[in-house]
């Protein structure tokens, strides 16, 4: 069984606004995805369907066998289970890092503050910022908060990843060290959906790519055929554009 | 080259602002002196005039009324203040819009006739509607009419706190699997207090102001003992001044009990910004 199948995904915003226009996405258990596409075209819609920070209009998603449309399963249980890393961090802005990472291993997994500090630094020092612990987010550079953002959802343990443009809002100096994490994170075997517009990430990490457009998937295939040989003439059209 | 520039730019600045800055007695807080000196000459008139003295004796029994009641007040308004607030933003259709009828019909009537038709009429019957007529004492009825009125003013302080706080911080709460609640509690709230505890304060003055409009409703605060008191003994300048003497006092010394648990709280979370 998939780790994430999202079946015929609509969302559309207001009535009007018809964002996701009937999406198809399998991804098996320690996969990487990236999702590449014009600004726009729902990719961050999807992303956010799949742990229901948007409800889906229409369709089937589920998480490793969850139904997340069915009114029984518990969402928050599955939220824990699928980490989100947003452009803009997101870092809770009145709790020190160590915090941060620690207030939902308290609440949701319900460790005690012990051992929720051992997990937070075991993953500060995974993303290579164990000195950080007792700062306040706005002491750090946007990469370190954006790592420590992953750190903070790599703690609860999550089965899958979510990054929608991760690198996006990051100077470009600092881009390389939160892209390094997550290339080590799929090394690893994490399954991770990354909606990116790095190119060089997807070349090296991505098990697929996947091309939307106007709220559809138009092609996906694996990085390197993509990159060099797209079939359809709106990904060329996409790529034209944006390589160089 | 950078640093030349950078170097300029420091030395530049300090000489401009010293030709614009104030001598230190254009800038004292004079207005402080002044209050004092006018407490202090009121203090001693009330003091060593035997008529004003007397006036003063018959109307402190009801500053313990005045400040009972504020304290009762504060604590049901900021209850019903965050409960409303909380309503206002709530995902629950019924719970969003009784929150914002309350809110909008008490913010759209005058106080003074607000407190009349809740403390004389609505509170009444409605204690009699569920079969306990009578049952509210008449303070009781005047502080929960003025409770009623501060509630639907805090619930605005709440509500406009609560969404002063950006949606990212919501998502990234519940993205980690905090509940609605949890994520309430422990992401948004705390930092909504930042905007949220201010008002708050000054509502705080305000109801301890507003408590002399429940002379109208029976209640023995200063208010109402001070007219008694003038009507009886026909003292009004003695009777007046001094009512008016601690309201200030009093109104001075919860702000500065604020001001300092202000402080306090700022200099708590000294780390955050
Ligand atoms: N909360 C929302 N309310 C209304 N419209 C929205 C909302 N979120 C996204 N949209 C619209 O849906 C479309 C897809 O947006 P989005 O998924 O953010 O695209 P992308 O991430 O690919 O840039 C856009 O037209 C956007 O304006
Ligand atoms: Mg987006």
């Amino acid at each position: 069984m998939n780790m994430i199948s999202v079946q015929g995904l609509h969302k559309t915003f207001n009535k009007t606004i018809h964002a996701v226009r009937g999406v198809d996405l399998e991804v098996a258990a320690g996969e990487v995805v990236v999702i590449i596409g014009p600004s726009g075209c729902g990719k961050s819609t999807m992303l956010r369907c799949i742990n229901l920070l948007e409800v889906p209009t229409e369709g089937e998603v589920s998480i490793d066998g969850a139904d997340l449309m069915d009114k029984g399963t518990d969402l928050d249980l599955v939220r824990a289970e699928v980490g989100m890393v947003f452009q803009s961090f997101n870092l809770f802005p009145h709790l020190t890092v160590l915090d941060n990472i620690t207030l939902a291993q308290k609440k949701v997994r319900k460790r005690s503050k012990e051992d929720a500090e051992v997990e937070a630094r075991k993953q500060l020092e995974r993303v290579g910022i164990p000195d950080k612990a007792d700062a306040y987010p706005r002491q750090l550079s946007g990469g370190q908060q954006q790592r420590v953002a992953i750190a903070r959802s790599l703690a609860m343990g999550p089965k899958v990843m979510l990054f929608d443009e991760p690198t996006s809002a990051l100077d470009p100096e600092m881009i390389k060290e939160v892209l390094d994490v997550m290339l080590e994170l799929a090394e690893i075997g994490m399954t991770m959906v990354v909606v990116t517009h790095e190119m060089g990430f997807a070349r090296a990490a991505a098990d697929r790519v996947v091309f939307m457009d106007e709220g559809v998937i138009v092609e996906t295939g694996p990085p390197d055929e993509m990159f060099s040989n797209p079939k359809e003439e709106r990904t060329k059209a996409f790529f034209d554009q944006i390589l160089p | 080259m950078q640093q030349l520039e950078a170097a300029r730019g420091r030395a530049h600045v300090p000489l401009k602002r010293r030709a614009e800055e104030e001598a230190w007695w254009q800038s004292a807080p004079w207005w402080v002196g002044i209050i004092v000196a006018v407490m202090v000459a009121m203090g001693l008139k009330i003091l060593f005039d035997e008529d004003y003295d007397l006036a003063w004796k018959n109307i402190i029994p009801g500053v313990w009324i005045t400040i009972r009641s504020t304290i009762y007040i504060f604590l049901i308004a900021l209850i019903l203040g965050l409960l409303a607030g909380l309503g206002q933003v709530s995902n629950n259709v019924v719970a969003r819009n009784v929150a914002r009828a309350y809110v909008e019909l008490v913010r759209g009537i005058p106080i003074l006739p607000l407190i009349f038709t809740l403390a004389l009429v609505i509170i009444p019957d409605v204690s009699a509607a569920v079969g306990a007529e009578n049952s509210v004492p008449n303070d009781w009825r005047a502080i929960l009419a003025l409770a009623l009125i501060y509630g639907a003013y805090m619930a605005e302080i709440f509500r406009g706190g609560i969404q002063s706080i950006a949606r990212g911080q919501t998502e990234a709460g519940r993205s980690l699997g905090l509940s609605r609640r949890q994520t309430m509690r422990s992401v948004v709230m705390p930092q909504a207090a930042r905007s949220i505890i201010p008002p708050i304060a000054n509502d705080f003055i305000a109801i301890l102001k507003d408590t002399s409009l429940l002379s109208v409703v029976g209640v023995l605060e200063i208010t109402r003992r001070t007219r008694q008191y003038s009507a009886s003994s026909f003292k009004f300048p003695e009777a007046f001044f001094t009512m008016t003497f601690i309201y200030l006092a009093l109104v001075l010394a919860l702000s500065t009990v604020l001001t300092l648990f202000e402080a306090r709280m700022t200099r708590d979370r000294a780390g955050e910004r």
